[in-house]
């Protein structure tokens, strides 16, 4: 069915289709409308969810472990400074292995104190041990909220997943989107049975108990495994929801890369504006292609490698900056993936969009230009910069 | 207790055996241990009820000694015990 929705009521209808049994919130800009719109689910008695108005964030998440601990789907979404409070948990719920879903609509960390769009928020917590999937627009919002459930329950992963959405451009913005059927999507999501349900007095279990130097290490090995193990079920789940839904998601998309030379990497809804740069710079006989990322966590490390193998110049976009003095995230784990693969690419970081400045076709199209010109010139004038900042 | 390798243990460090820290011994944490004096003991329990480790084996209403392979030495039985009675010391463990 087509509908129009904003972004937030996108994931909201899933949530809805989804049914979890526990949802705990906490309202933060700009997320609230996911829940605003889940609560009307509730009130009007279209899910059976418990719906649990927290204190806090960092409650929100301890009230929706406890939950997923005890046996059944549970749920929570947030945003910047939300997720940040939620960080102890955030960890936890990925140590415990419990198969939380979580929105969580990228907004600028404080300080100083931003409400709008960029990626830092998530990417605070990049290897927290969550799966982190991001979204372009809401019909991916609303297909990636579809399909997280599968992942993050599948039992080689037992890990919680972040599905993100960029704020107020996709949260805000009305959009026409295909839902599908009720029963399509319970259907496809499935029955959640879990292995150890912390409420069975016929099998007691105990959840987060001390871990010292003898195991620890173990269970922080186990861990790794599942995440490692993701990237293998996110795309087996992904082939399942094209057979089912007709939409196809992998780790990432590649655009009109086949013959292309120069690239472009972006997360989220940037890549919208980008591909239609793409098309236009094409048009200038530019051999350029885009990749966007889908799965951050875990890192599609030798696929991107693949990916990028026939590429000479690439411009990775960061809607964030890492404040390590080397460029943003994604800059660092795309070189990452590259060292020792691909010697001859050149990589340049381009940080864009910070506190939810704005980036206009104008601005990739420069981007575009810079890494021709590297490709022609062979010279690297800076490997990180800065778009739409007043110099 | 055995060290099993990660493929063998449960994800997420859960305990699916009920009972089972007392196979976690704690003994030797301890830095004093509770030694106890059964002449000057009236066998109140006192320290019985205290003991947050259940390290105080009682026998037929009387206390027969400590469980040291989980006492951490605490000393809250020592603390407890009636001020005339004081049948509980810690000693230096050497």
């Amino acid at each position: 069915m087509r509908q129009a929705m904003t972004g937030n009521e996108a994931v909201a209808y899933a949530m809805k289709q989804i049914n979890p049994e526990v949802v705990a919130a906490y309202p933060i800009t700009p997320q609230t409308g996911i829940m605003q719109k889940f609560a009307d689910y509730v009130a009007n008695g279209q899910v059976d969810t418990e719906f649990l108005t927290m204190d806090s964030e960092h409650s929100a998440m301890s009230a929706t472990i406890g939950a997923s601990a005890a046996g059944v789907r549970a749920m929570t979404a947030t945003s910047s400074n939300g997720l940040a409070y939620m960080w102890e948990i955030v960890y936890i719920a990925a140590s415990y292995r419990l198969p939380i879903v979580m929105p969580v609509v990228n907004r600028a960390l404080s300080g100083p104190i931003n409400i709008h769009c960029d990626h830092s928020d998530t990417m605070g917590c990049r290897d927290s041990g969550w799966i982190q999937i991001f979204s372009e627009n809401s019909q991916e919002a609303y297909d990636n909220a579809v399909q997280a459930l599968r992942i993050a329950e599948h039992p080689d992963v037992m890990l919680p997943v972040m599905i993100t959405l960029d704020g107020f451009i996709i949260s805000h913005a009305l959009e026409t989107l295909s839902t599908y059927e009720d029963d399509k999507v319970k259907k496809f999501i499935g029955n959640y049975i879990p292995k150890h349900p912390l409420i069975n007095p016929s099998q007691p279990v105990t959840y987060g108990p001390l871990d010292f130097f003898d195991y620890y290490f173990e269970h922080k090995r186990q861990q790794a495994e599942g995440m490692v193990n993701a990237k293998k079920v996110i795309q087996e789940v992904g082939r399942a929801f094209e057979k089912e839904f007709n939409r196809s998601y992998g780790l990432f998309e590649e655009y009109r890369m086949a013959d292309a030379e120069l690239a472009l990497i972006v997360l989220g809804s940037t890549a919208g504006t980008a591909k239609a740069v793409v098309d236009m710079v094409r048009e200038k006989g530019y051999k350029i292609g885009l990749i966007k990322i889908r799965c951050f966590r875990p890192f599609p490390e030798e696929e991107l490698a693949e990916a990028l193998k026939r590429i000479k110049v690439l411009a990775v976009m960061d809607r964030s900056l890492g404040f390590n003095g080397v460029g943003g995230p994604l800059f660092n784990d795309v070189r990452a993936a590259l060292f020792g693969r691909n010697a001859e690419i050149k990589v340049v970081n381009y940080v864009y969009g910070l506190g939810g400045r704005e980036i206009t076709p104008n601005d990739i199209w420069n981007i575009c230009n810079n890494i021709r010109d590297i490709n022609l010139t062979g010279k690297v004038q800076s490997s990180v910069n800065y778009v739409g900042v007043r110099e | 207790m055995s060290n099993k390798k990660w493929k063998e243990i449960p994800i997420g460090g859960l305990i699916l055996e009920p009972g089972n820290s007392v196979k976690y011994k704690t003994g030797g944490w301890r830095v004093f241990r509770p030694v106890h004096d059964p002449t000057k003991c009236s066998n109140c329990l006192i320290c019985w009820i205290y003991c947050p480790d259940s390290s105080i084996i009682v026998k037929n209403g009387k206390i027969e000694k400590f469980d040291y392979d989980h006492c951490k030495g605490c000393g809250i039985c020592a603390r407890e015990c009636p001020p005339k009675i004081k049948a509980i010391k810690m000693v230096k463990e050497e």
